[in-house]
């Protein structure tokens, strides 16, 4: 059995350790927002935050997430209030089909965690291993800079 | 919804007995009835398709309903806008259902750019009936004369009145059954009015999408649903001799079943799923297929009957074998494009249920009602027994359009008893899937001293007719497209022979006009027939800073170039600009897309900038490094990490200019924009080293050749 904190909330997970989290989160847990794209790491749709760093779920282990803490698309917004990241995501329009995009919006979290401040080179390198087919990339750099602007302290407004 | 169910599906009761009020309450509708298509368009000898219909209910929300589907395009948005323009009611009130086969008119399907010019059409002309219809209904209840009504944001006022004479557009309705017809004198707002439609729109399902609610047919599970899994040939057109299911079936909760050349298990769980199929055992016979190395020989040799898209077209003006005789200047040259991929996002899923003998099956799928149609004919069913809805579907760029996946999952929901969901690995949607064709082009052409174009023959094999005609002005022309065989499955693609027609046609005009040491983009406007896609053109060469020369800047091996070209398709027209730089290593980096295009008058502006550059990026994947590589009927890259699509350190910056034509109707964005990127790439390669490439993907080993 083992202990898995998702979204902050305590789950016992009868599965083999080698059972990737992907299938865990939506399989078992029925978190269907973190999503299944190739299965081999290369395209971010599964990204979820391990202990707050984006790491790709389809790559990770049950047994490695065990007594970590995973955050799911489905927790970052705190009731109805969207996570900064998400609301620019939706103010920027960063999305056509919105497949790839909690794996955009949680690698964008990873990101604004690590640097509040990112160039646009910055933004293109943490967010390369997602791919959005529809080809929005110009609008998902644009929902990062704006998110980037709010959490460097900015008034959200332009510079 | 909540309403008794009266008799399904709609599209095939006549339009006045049709349980509209029994499954959505009183109100009023308007029926658009479904449109025979002309000769030469889409669909024709088909039934009649399209059309539309709309409830205005008591709690004031207008229910509409159009066959086409939304499969990551944004055509919801723009077609609810529609509606609310011209009911002249809140974006929000307007709820759109789109290739529900139960509620819907029968559509033969989204692809060819057709939602807007179709669905859009009939929506607007549907919601103008029904706003004259409430119009009177308010006449008659505020008491005064049609004219002094004022219909806006879901309420009729006196003018005048200061809505203290104001009544809702749910009390107009309250207590009515009323079905009207679309009348033919159906006045619909021109575009120049309109005070929603042709504004910026925030999508109304932007919030469920960035907080991951949104459930796409891969997130559905409902109590008790299996896992499908399929047992695939292992080459294309490989047949099925002799099959044993025992070890499969052997394992608990697992139902195998076989019909014909279809070989699936539906187990409790994924891993038995995949364990079970592992378990079968069966003996295919695989016919000997053509590998890559002679393909264009197999193609040339192997002409195929024509059929929609992939008709055989003979277009023939004036005498090119005369022309070319006399002429001073001549060029030949041949043009090929790969077998590209779909790619989406969200892999083919479907899940299938039944009750009492009823069949519903939710897909991502770009034609519900074929599914419909197909699903019926496979199980032996009425069409009636068979329902098909799409749920949200991440993308299909024209990929999602077959149903055979949706049969094997019904066969096997029905042997098991339980619903049955089958998604598509990445793997099985690279093998399984069909591909844009590979095209071969063979132009020649003809031209005086001066430049003046006088032959063009134009060759297309395999890449479909769209864009195969010229938009240039040339006496003496011979166009023809002929389809071919094909080693591995091929279809449907978004602008899939627009791309490569448009790529052959432009490189090779671009080659012209360097012959004739003229201005490429001169040298174009000299030549076009088309007043708008001169304006385009004009448009994108003044954002782009484009500076006139005869013939390329630069004759070396490396640096910086620029190009253009220009394509007509669908209705739509576009020029695209390209400036690249390449390397010592020929590494081509590409520094700046600028992009125009014109469709009419624009219905959802935000929606199509976010369509252009989206299409502007897909393109460059097709362009510069997409192959599908296959040997003896086998896909040798079934991978993302073998079958590289562009990825964020692939994007330019891309500009994107609108020409917006409010005195013009409303054509579709999904594809065009796409058509031009190719050739303007190559036109700037030619400019920067002198080297003329003609096949793409330009760089398919990341490096030009």
């Amino acid at each position: 059995m083992a202990a898995l904190r998702v979204n902050g909330v305590e789950h016992s997970v009868a599965l083999a350790p080698d059972r990737s989290l992907l299938y865990v989160l939506r399989e078992e847990l029925g978190l269907t927002g973190t999503k299944y794209g190739c299965g081999e790491g290369e395209c971010g749709a599964c990204k979820v935050l391990v202990d707050g760093v984006a790491l790709r779920a389809c790559m990770t282990s049950l047994g490695e997430a065990t007594g970590r803490s995973v955050t799911t698309i489905e927790g970052l917004a705190e009731g109805a209030q969207l996570h900064p990241v998400q609301q620019a995501f939706l103010e920027a329009g960063a999305f056509q089909c919105g497949y790839c995009t909690p794996g955009m919006i949680i690698a964008t979290v990873s990101l604004l965690h690590r640097t509040d401040r990112p160039s646009d080179d910055e933004i293109r390198s943490a967010l390369d291993g997602n791919l959005c087919r529809c080809g929005g990339y110009l609008r998902i750099l644009e929902a990062v800079r704006i998110a980037a602007r709010r959490s460097a302290g900015g008034t959200g407004g332009d510079p | 919804m909540t309403t008794a169910r009266g008799p399904l599906p709609f599209d095939l009761l006549t339009p006045e007995d049709r349980p509209y009020f029994e499954r959505f309450g009183n109100g009023l509708v308007v029926v658009l009835p479904a449109q025979r298509p002309g000769p030469g368009g889409w669909g024709r000898g088909g039934p009649p398709h399209g059309g539309a219909w709309i409830h205005l209910g008591e709690d004031g929300t207008a229910r509409a309903f159009t066959g086409k589907v939304e499969v990551g395009q944004g055509t919801r948005t723009a077609l609810s806008l529609i509606v609310a323009e011209e009911l002249r009611m809140p974006l929000a009130s307007v709820e759109l259902t789109m290739g529900d086969t139960d509620l819907c008119p029968w559509d033969m399907g989204t692809f060819g750019s057709r939602s807007m010019p179709d669905a859009g059409e009939h929506l607007r002309l549907t919601g103008a009936a029904a706003r004259a219809v409430l119009r009177e209904i308010a006449s008659r209840e505020l008491g005064v004369p049609p004219a002094e009504v004022e219909l806006s944001d879901g309420r009729a006022t006196v003018i005048g009145s200061d809505r203290a004479r104001s009544v809702p557009y749910g009390r107009l309705v309250h207590g009515m059954r009323r079905v009207e017809t679309v009348p033919a004198s159906t006045t619909p707002t021109p575009p120049p009015e309109w005070a929603k439609a042709g504004h910026p729109a925030v999508d109304p399902g932007a919030r469920e999408v960035v907080t991951g609610a949104r459930r796409y047919t891969s997130d559905l599970h409902p109590p008790g649903m299996l896992y499908g899994k399929v047992l695939f040939p292992p080459t294309y057109g490989a047949k099925l001799v002799r099959v044993d299911l025992s070890r499969a079936e052997a394992l608990p909760g697992v139902t195998a079943v076989h019909d014909g050349n279809f070989v699936g298990v539906a187990a409790p769980d994924l891993p038995t799923a995949r364990s079970a199929v592992k378990l079968i055992r069966a003996e295919w016979e695989t016919p000997s297929q053509p590998s890559e190395a002679g393909i264009i020989e197999f193609l040339r040799s192997h002409p195929a009957e024509g059929e929609d898209f992939w008709d055989v077209i003979h277009h023939a003006v004036g005498d090119v074998t005369a022309a070319f005789a006399s002429a001073p200047i001549s060029l030949h040259e041949t043009y090929t494009t790969a077998y590209i991929a779909h790619v989406p996002m969200e892999t083919h899923a479907v899940l299938a249920s039944w009750e009492g003998g009823r069949l519903t099956v939710a897909m991502g799928t770009q034609t519900p009602f074929r599914a419909r149609d197909a699903l019926a004919d496979a199980l032996s069913l009425p069409p009636s027994s068979v329902h098909v809805f799409v749920p949200p579907t991440g993308s299909g760029f024209g990929g999602k359009h077959a149903a055979e996946l949706a049969v094997g999952a019904a066969r096997l929901a029905k042997a098991s008893g339980r619903p049955v969901r089958i998604t598509y690995t990445r793997q099985e949607e690279f093998t399984q899937a069909y591909f844009r064709p590979l095209a071969v082009i063979e132009v020649r052409s003809a031209m005086q001293k001066d430049g003046t174009l006088t032959a063009w023959q134009f060759h297309v094999l395999n890449a479909g007719s769209a864009a195969a005609r010229t938009p240039y002005e040339v006496p003496n022309q011979k166009i023809d497209n002929q389809p071919t065989d094909s080693p591995i499955a091929q279809a449907s693609y978004r602008a899939l022979a627009a791309t490569a027609n448009n790529f052959a046609r432009e490189s090779h005009v671009d080659e012209l006009a360097a012959r004739a040491g003229a201005d490429p983009v001169e040298y174009r406007l000299r030549h076009l027939a088309d007043d708008r896609l001169a304006a385009v053109l004009r448009a994108v060469a003044g954002r782009s800073g484009w500076v006139a020369r005869p013939g390329p800047t630069a004759v070396r091996a490396v640096g910086t170039g620029r190009g253009i070209a220009v394509g007509l398709e669908k209705g739509g027209r576009v020029a695209t600009f390209a400036e690249v730089e390449v390397h010592e290593d020929r590494r081509l980096e590409i520094r700046r897309i600028v992009t125009g295009f014109e469709c009419g008058a624009i219905v959802h502006p935000t929606n199509l900038q976010s369509q252009v550059e989206g299409g502007t990026v897909m393109a460059l994947g097709g362009a510069l490094f997409e192959a599908i590589h296959f040997e003896g009927g086998r896909i040798l890259n079934p991978k993302l990490s073998q079958y590289r699509v562009p990825r964020f350190h692939d994007v330019p910056p891309i500009e994107v200019v609108l020409l917006d034509r409010p005195d013009l109707p409303s054509q579709g964005g999904g594809e065009s924009p796409l058509i031009a990127v190719a050739p303007a790439l190559a036109n700037a390669i030619y400019d920067a080293t002198g080297e003329r490439f003609r096949s793409l993907p330009l760089t398919p080993n990341g490096t030009l050749p």
